[in-house]
């Protein structure tokens, strides 16, 4: 993300007088308080927050609740297309989004090591107040701790969120049915490729851009339409290997995808070329499968192509009648093979 | 993308795979040698297109399995020195020592850096000037250059808080390592086109005048692979055994001249252990006498640790082609990428984490079918 972002909005702690985090600033007195009050109650400002209370108290109205949490270490905590306040707001939206959910409400929790940059953490607070208005949520509750020099990494967020669930369906795994059509939206290994180059300094032509994004939006849209969703999976950690290998493994049906469909851009395969990797496996923050019976892959495909700025939303593959529950793709000289989960990161290779 | 694309282009695959089905009368043993190819062979699927007269075995060429236990103590006992900062590639971290791996002595609060290039090490030298920097030299020709640049640069700015930990190896004594073998099987080579991006083929010239084998410089793009089968067969069913080029665009004979200048002048041939295949004459590297300092087993003292291989892995016979990981009984349960017994099960090169990945459990598609 472009430092510009934050020009004109300066750090309601002035840096003379804090420039950096003192132990003093977990400690439960003035200073935690005037810390709590100046950076995060001014970004995140919303009636829960200004009644200055233990927890949040709110009616949701609704069918069901969804509910999740996730935390967030991300080193570096700046990178290109993000940072880690993006992130945590992002990524729990779309946790709540993939169960079908509008997501509402956030809690935002900060392990801050000591020394860190006051400017910084203002920083990472108004982006998560971009996020957070951009995917229409509040953070209504928080906590924040500090731990001494050397005990973290700068600063750990922990998000949980609450959204609420006005339909009958039943968005998971096991609604997953043989003919399936699933959908990716936009082209994959953006972000992961954009942690490491920023992480490991590797240098390429032109900077990859992290796709960190809110995917609540297009959930609302599909629902909107009455899409028949039967399962919906961010494309997190392990890439989009490990959520189909997941969702085929749940559901007990095979998946097969074609390797010439798989959306990347030249970027990212070429920067994978180099390492060695394999864009399948890449991390990726605002990117999703959608599994919908193949008589509503059209409407679905224009919803997300027209309407929710998807323009590289592409079909991949389709769930097929073999109860293996594995996941196979067909390279681009035609054969198949096996798609299964790594047992930790990806490596590059040596020569 | 360009230079991508055009090498895994569909329909010129399938042209391939019908010329080399067309001129293949016989059955014939082909051995790739690298463990790149390995992966590519079996990532895009070439070994299920080919006809089924045609066996692919695979080489020694992985650099993380060819490194015997006995360095990985080496290095396991060097990282969990104090003052030591251990650098290495990614791979190295999860290969099984006598006791442990690199990953359990950085869990035990060991200074390891996964690095990128040999020069991370350097910076991390210059950066760190109380810590002893130690980088695991790893690798074939492809990697040797650039650790002797690190080494060479180390001299130039005179370092003194870094070393190497040699593991460098050498290909083509490994290749006659196995035709020299009295079971060996292999009727031609497909050789490493990224070794000969560095030092040519004028070696093979001789191992083929010797072995009358054909050996074609291969690259790793499905075509390549593809390509390179079809002049292997083509020299076989022809009664040929030549050293032929199928990676232009990357290999010259003579390779890359300044490579192999820096690599005469920092390092020296010596007879160097290969995991599974014991004491090859002339496969390694060393520092040469005037780079003595920067030598880690001497500095701190390791040299001696000695170890033998585990008993149950069969990486060995996989690494000179006499059995494929299918056949060993712990396969996919007993060893596993999560619990490795041997490197071949680690490396993203090796030949086992090939099979592992990529042919686990096909319904129907049982590899051992083909041999």
């Amino acid at each position: 993300m472009s430092e510009n972002k934050y020009t004109g909005l300066n750090c309601p702690i002035p840096i003379t007088e804090y420039p950096r985090i003192l132990l003093a600033h977990g400690g439960g007195g003035r200073l935690m308080h005037q810390l709590i009050d100046k950076i995060f109650a001014t970004a995140f400002a919303n009636p829960h927050l200004e009644t200055a209370h233990d927890g949040a108290v709110f009616d949701t109205e609704s069918k069901k609740t969804a509910f999740t949490t996730d935390s967030y270490v991300v080193d570096p905590l700046f990178f290109p297309g993000g940072d880690i306040g993006k992130l945590a707001v992002d990524g729990t939206v779309n946790d709540l989004a993939m169960c079908g959910a509008r997501p509402l409400y956030l809690s935002a929790g900060f392990i801050i090591e000591e020394g860190f940059a006051m400017d910084d953490l203002w920083k990472i607070a108004l982006s998560m107040r971009d996020a957070a208005d951009e995917a229409e949520v509040s953070i209504v509750t928080g906590d924040t701790k500090v731990v001494d020099k050397g005990r973290g990494h700068g600063v750990f967020i922990n998000t949980a969120g609450v959204g609420v669930i006005n339909h009958d369906r039943n968005i998971s795994p096991s609604s997953v049915q043989p003919g399936d059509i699933i959908i990716v939206n936009g082209d994959i290994g953006r972000h992961g490729m954009a942690i490491m180059a920023k992480r490991e300094n590797l240098s390429f032509e032109t900077t990859i851009e992290s796709d960190c994004a809110p995917l609540a939006a297009t959930v609302k849209n599909m629902l909107d339409a009455n899409i028949e969703i039967h399962c919906l999976r961010d494309l997190t950690r392990g890439g989009l290997a490990a959520s189909l290998v997941e969702i085929a493994s749940t559901s007990g049906f095979k998946i097969e995808i074609e390797e010439k469909n798989i959306p990347a851009c030249d970027e990212v395969r070429g920067a994978c070329e180099i390492l060695g990797f394999d864009p399948i496996y890449v991390a990726n923050e605002g990117r999703m499968v959608i599994f919908v019976p193949e008589k509503e892959a059209d409407r679905t495909m224009s919803i997300l192509r027209e309407s929710s700025s998807w323009p590289d939303a592409t079909v991949i593959g389709r769930v097929i009648d073999n109860r293996t529950g594995i996941v196979t793709m067909k390279s681009l000289i035609g054969a198949e093979r096996i798609i299964d989960m790594l047992s930790g990161e990806q490596l590059p290779r040596i020569c | 993308m360009k230079y991508v694309d055009e090498f895994r282009d569909p329909s010129a695959a399938a042209r391939y795979v019908r010329q080399i089905a067309r001129i293949t009368s016989r059955n014939w043993t082909i051995m790739e040698v690298c463990g790149g190819q390995t992966h590519a062979i079996l990532k895009s699927g070439i070994d299920q297109l080919i006809p089924q007269r045609i066996n692919l075995l695979h080489g020694p060429g992985c650099p993380v399995c060819v490194t015997p236990v006995e360095l990985i103590d080496k290095a396991v006992a060097v990282a969990a020195m104090e003052n030591a900062i251990f650098c290495s590639f990614g791979d190295m971290l999860r290969v099984p020592g006598s006791e442990k791996d690199l990953m359990s002595v950085r869990a035990e609060g060991g200074d390891i850096r996964t690095v990128y290039a040999p020069t991370d090490a350097l910076k991390i030298a210059l950066d760190n000037p109380d810590r002893e920097v130690v980088f695991f030299g790893i690798g074939f020709e492809t990697t040797a250059p650039a650790n002797a640049t690190l080494v060479y640069t180390a001299r130039e700015q005179g370092l003194k808080n870094i070393s190497i930990l040699m593991a460098q190896v050498l290909i083509p004594p490994a290749m006659e390592a196995i035709l020299n073998a009295p079971d060996n099987e292999v009727n031609g080579f497909l050789a490493a086109g990224h070794v000969c991006s560095v030092v040519g083929f004028e070696d093979y010239e001789r191992l083929v005048a010797k072995h009358k084998i054909p050996i074609v410089v291969t690259g790793f793009e499905p075509l390549d692979i593809l390509q390179g089968i079809y002049m292997t067969i083509a020299q076989l069913e022809e009664g040929r055994a030549e050293v032929e080029n199928q990676y232009r665009r990357a290999v010259q004979r003579n390779g890359n001249t300044a490579a192999i200048k820096i690599m005469h002048e920092v390092f020296t041939i010596i007879d160097r252990k290969w995991r599974g295949l014991g004491i090859i004459p002339k496969s390694g590297l060393a520092l040469d006498e005037k780079y003595i300092e920067f030598d880690a087993e001497k500095k701190f003292g390791v040299a001696d640790i000695t170890a033998e291989e585990s008993t149950e892995c069969i990486s060995g016979l996989i690494l000179q082609g006499k059995k494929k990981p299918h056949d060993c009984a712990a396969f996919g349960t007993r060893c596993t990428p999560e619990h490795p017994l041997g490197a071949t099960m680690v490396s993203s090169e090796g030949a086992c984490a090939a099979y592992y990945r990529y042919r686990k459990a096909i319904p129907g598609d049982d590899p051992k079918e083909k041999q």
